[in-house]
């Protein structure tokens, strides 16, 4: 495994002028799709949201459809608790989300790019209306044939979740679709879609902007570059800070922690709760844990039953509760933690409830219902007296 | 789908199949099955029970099989210790959150969640028990549906029939996680909502969450009043599908047995809704040609198309949805209430019993005629006409009560004078069958020959097409009838309301120019009715209708007008068609309603 040591980088928000992004925007585009598209396969990028899809690919098979009508959606949902990293590009750099939506449009062959906007950032919506007009304006001076729109969305976490999105898109209940088909072949309006996250675009414009080599610089061979963090909990510094990927957690916690720190959750809600005892082993990246770059740090004074328990009312509150695994799953977790710590039932429950989150882990319909095994088994294992007593 | 064929194994065994089909599909035809919930025939897939999951090697995941189509060189193991746990815990998860007392249950015996517990041998529940108290009180605000939240499992099953076969939406998902339910537009009683009561969503429930409200024990207090006279009909779909819930196949005609067993339950009169499907041709026949001659030869402005009003669940959805065309409408009652009508005078007086007396009773393939008894324009006969409707599933139930062995018994006739029928009625209880029935009828009443259709079966007007067409030529016909002389008649059917709905907009936009047309609201007609046994697939519903037009086949009459007890009716009572008795008990109105 390579050795990476903590590095603070200044790519996501290195203001840009709008002419600035125009200018990478047209000059990218005198490339072919199929050259653009290499590049970002070879750049190693991953997705930011969350799932590390290589976005290169992704966008490769969307092109591979044959179809005249199809999108570009960045995924501006962000919900997970502990991340508020997108509302920050947004607010401060979102031209460059544009022109990552542009050069994506291009490379697959879409003529209409939507942001979905979570809906507790409406107040973003005046700022970057502006923004999307004079964009637009620009392309369309430029002869190229793209457009953006905003979008609103309902204030629902599972929103966020690509093919609910499309479905709150559409007017319909967000609810998750089946897979497949997957959005490269039947996303949006059931036409080909790209869904990337805000950041993963900002990436894309900073790719081009700077070439690929100088982005592969950055990383390890399986987490190229370096990545937005939304740090928060027991921390004397909290807030937004780009890290090369490819750190081992403790050097991260070094920098950040407050001296006592306890476990780290990476990856929100969903994510892994490490343990002070892992740190070192555990690297930062797609390789070790990914994160859609929430770190939420506990000192000794956590209670782990308290964190898991607002995790577990978090994953009851936002399942859409359509499948069985997630729906029902969800409140026996709760109820089971409840019921251990009152002693009505015996520690051993736990491991049932374990059995119980692993089913969820291959049997839920979504990423949701999926990943509420990431914090469950994770804070049971390490923390099982802290649950129990 | 293409004709491409995938190869995979199953549980190790090599398969191929079309391209698209999924592994649900491609294991069946191994013979394996796996179980589902959420999964019906007749619905769009929607994948959210889980119950179905399959192991596909190498996946992450476990796949929803009825979700996830095969692909080439998959190996899928339906039945791994993976599989069993996941299932085992969907089921047991279930389980927790579902008030299971099966024993007063009226699903008992009849439940795909009790079948799947009782498989897995589902004892003691590991988990912890959910079931919200508030949520144990049924909804039974519908005289034709009960909706117990307590017994719902969320397949969504209902939401998608209610939307996608009946374009009515009264069913929706509201709220998230351990709130989810489905609910009704502001969460207001079913019977307050644009509800047809078709039934429709019983028929596709898995569990206990939607059945007919159920007036079995009323029912039987009656019979066993000595001082009442029940009466009972039993309409024609109900002799097609009522063998399916005593143990015979789909597509059986159980006709003579069904009369049998319903005098030996007890009914005083066991008459048949088929003579009023042939009286409703007389009286509608006739509404039809005075429509079309006041348009015409007097240019009068009448409303045409005119359409059919025998299906209650229908009347209430055009009542709703297209307020603008509620005189498009034929005015006659249903068989079921005409029937009712003339039960408590007619046939009263005939036999020379007291109206009062009389209980009236109908076993109905239909969960919207309980609605339909009593609305209160049905009182015609100075009485409630019709006082309880059942299902064929409660005839079913009544028969087991009794105690009586179907199978064995020898068939028996329906009593005289509101009994006999014609093939034309019987096909009633298919889609596009009231249509062939008028067909047969007003042909001949208007040129004096029987329909040009080989052995009196009007083919363009059978099977399950969502919207048929057909067009009829009138020529040489009776002189009291020239104005029709080459006229072309063209009708139109449509059964399930989501294809009503299509045509139904066809006909507000101006783009539908037909002089007829018959509408049922479910799918297939009667025969697919809400009452009608669980379950329901498209297979079913063709075998119901084989089973029908071998019924009229069989008949020696299979014309409404050649009915000599109809004859009868209007020599002895009525008159004529639309004559002023005819009026005053066979013929209603309609009234709008509001959309939500
Ligand atoms: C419950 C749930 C919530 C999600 N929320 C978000 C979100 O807020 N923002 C986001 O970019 N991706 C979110 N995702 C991931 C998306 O489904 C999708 O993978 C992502 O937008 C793809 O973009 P990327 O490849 O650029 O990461 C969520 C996934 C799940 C299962
Ligand atoms: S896993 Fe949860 S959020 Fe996802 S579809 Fe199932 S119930 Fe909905
Ligand atoms: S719905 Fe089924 S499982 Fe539930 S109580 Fe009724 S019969 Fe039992
Ligand atoms: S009875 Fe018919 S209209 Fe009413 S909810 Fe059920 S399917 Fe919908
Ligand atoms: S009411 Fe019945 S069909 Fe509807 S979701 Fe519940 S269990 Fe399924
Ligand atoms: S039957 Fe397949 S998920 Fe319900």
């Amino acid at each position: 495994m390579e050795n990476k040591i903590l590095k603070k980088v200044d790519y996501i928000f290195q203001e840009s002028s709008i002419n600035e992004i125009i200018d990478v925007v047209s000059k990218t585009l005198t490339k072919s799709p199929d050259d653009i598209i290499l590049d970002i396969i070879d750049s190693g990028l991953k997705g930011r949201g969350g799932a590390g899809f290589p976005t290169g690919l992704k966008w490769k098979f969307t092109k591979n459809e044959d179809n005249p009508v199809k999108y570009v959606i960045c995924n501006a949902d962000e919900g997970e608790p502990g991340t508020f990293k997108d509302r920050e590009i947004l607010d401060t750099v979102a031209i460059k989300v544009l022109g990552g939506m542009t050069i994506c449009g291009y490379s697959i062959g879409a003529k209409e790019g939507y942001i979905y906007l979570r809906g507790e950032y409406n107040f973003l919506l005046p700022k970057l209306n502006k923004i999307v007009d004079d964009f637009n304006k620009q392309l369309k001076s430029k002869g190229i044939d793209f457009n953006i729109f905003l979008k609103s969305g309902s204030g629902a976490y599972i929103c966020g979740e690509e093919s609910a999105l499309f479905e709150s898109m559409e007017g319909k209940r967000g609810e998750p679709r089946n897979k497949p088909p997957y959005p490269a072949v039947s996303g949006y309006n059931s036409k080909p879609t790209v869904i990337n996250n805000v950041e993963t675009l900002v990436y894309v414009t900073m790719i081009c902007k700077m070439g690929v080599e100088r982005f592969k610089e950055l990383g390890t061979k399986d987490s190229r570059g370096s990545k937005v963090f939304s740090v928060s909990g027991d921390t004397p510094t909290p807030g937004i800070y780009e890290l090369e990927l490819g750190m081992p957690l403790a050097d991260f916690i070094e920098d950040f922690g407050d001296g006592d720190t306890k476990a780290v959750q990476v990856g929100g809600a969903s994510g892994h709760c490490v343990p002070r005892k892992h740190l070192k082993e555990t690297i930062i990246g797609f390789e070790g844990i990914p994160t859609g770059g929430s770190m939420m740090i506990f000192n000794s004074t956590r209670s782990m039953y308290n964190v898991l328990h607002d995790y577990l009312e978090f994953f009851n509150e936002e399942s859409c509760g359509q499948c069985t695994p997630c729906r029902v799953g969800c409140q026996q977790l709760l109820k089971g933690i409840e019921s251990v710590k009152k002693g009505d039932r015996k520690p051993q429950y736990l491991d049932e409830l374990k059995k119980l989150a692993n089913t969820m882990k291959v049997a839920a319909k979504c990423g949701l219902g999926q990943s509420v095994a990431n914090p469950f088994n994770s804070i049971v294992d390490n923390f099982r007296e802290e649950i129990i007593y | 789908m293409s004709e491409y064929l995938v190869n995979l194994k199953i549980n190790n065994i090599p398969v191929s199949v079309k391209e698209g089909t999924t592994i649900l599909d491609a294991a069946k035809k191994l013979n394996f099955n796996v179980p589902t919930l959420c999964n019906h025939p007749d619905l769009s897939v929607a994948g959210n029970c889980r119950v179905c999951v399959v192991e596909v090697k190498g996946a992450r995941l476990l796949a929803a099989s009825c979700a996830t189509p095969v692909s080439e060189g998959m190996e899928v193991l339906t039945n791994s210790e993976k599989v069993r746990t996941a299932r085992k815990h969907v089921i047991e998860l279930l389980l927790s959150e579902h008030n299971a007392d099966c024993t007063k249950c009226f699903k008992n015996g009849h439940c795909e969640l009790q079948d799947l517990a009782s498989e897995y041998r589902i004892g003691d529940h590991v988990f912890i028990d959910l079931v919200k108290a508030k949520d144990k009180i049924a909804d039974i605000s519908s005289p034709s549906i009960s909706k117990d939240d307590s017994k719902c499992i969320r397949c969504q099953r209902c939401v998608r029939t209610c939307d996608e076969l009946q374009s009515v939406s009264a069913l929706a998902v509201v709220k998230k996680g351990d709130h989810q339910k489905i609910s009704t537009f502001m969460n207001k009683p079913l019977h307050e909502v644009v509800c047809t009561n078709c039934g429709q969503c019983i028929n596709r429930c898995p569990t206990g969450a939607l059945t007919e409200r159920t007036y079995i024990e009323e029912v039987w207090k009656a019979i066993n009043d000595p001082l009442k006279h029940v009466v009972v009909q039993t309409a024609p779909a109900v002799r097609i599908g009522l063998g399916e819930d005593l143990g015979y196949d789909p597509g059986e005609r159980v006709t003579g047995k069904m009369v049998a067993a319903l005098k030996h339950i007890g009914f005083d009169s066991v008459l048949d809704t088929d003579f009023t499907a042939d009286l409703t041709i007389m009286e509608e026949g006739t509404e039809l040609l005075t429509r079309l001659k006041k348009a015409l030869v007097d240019g009068e402005k009448v409303a045409l198309p005119m359409m059919t009003s025998c299906s209650p669940g229908w009347i209430k959805f055009q009542e709703h949805m297209f307020p603008d065309l509620l005189d498009n409408l034929s005015t006659c009652k249903s068989p079921q209430q005409m029937f009712g009508a003339l039960a408590k005078t007619y046939y009263a007086k005939k036999k020379g019993i007291d109206p009062k007396n009389m209980v009236s009773v109908s076993i109905m393939p239909c969960t919207a005629k309980k609605f339909e008894c009593g609305r209160p324009e049905m009182r015609d006969s100075g009485y409630q006409d019709v006082d309880y409707v059942l299902t064929t599933r409660e005839l079913a139930m009544m028969v087991k009560q009794a105690g009586i062995n179907f199978m064995k018994l020898e068939d028996e006739h329906y009593d005289s004078i509101m009994g006999n029928s014609t093939g034309a009625a019987v096909i009633f209880g298919a889609t596009g069958g009231v249509m062939e029935a008028a067909l047969r009828t007003a042909y001949e009443i208007v040129t004096g020959r029987e329909v040009p259709f080989t052995n009196l079966n009007i083919m363009p007007l059978r099977g399950f097409e969502g919207v048929k067409e057909a067009k009829v030529m009138i020529k040489d016909v009776k002189p009291e009838w020239s104005f029709l002389e080459g006229a072309e008649l063209s009708v139109a059917i449509a059964h399930g309301l989501h294809n009503a709905n299509t045509l139904m907009k066809a006909v507000r936009e101006g783009k539908a120019n037909y002089h007829f047309i018959e509408v049922m609201g479910c799918p297939g007609g009667c025969l697919g009715g809400g009452g009608q046994p669980i379950p329901t697939s498209p297979e079913i519903r063709s075998k119901r209708a084989e089973a029908i037009y071998g019924e009229d086949e069989g008949l020696p009459l299979r014309k409404s007008h050649e009915n000599p007890e109809v004859i009868q009716i209007y020599k002895d009572f009525l008159g004529e068609p639309l004559g002023h008795k005819s009026h005053d008990l066979l013929h209603t109105h309609y009234k709008p309603r509001i959309r939500y």
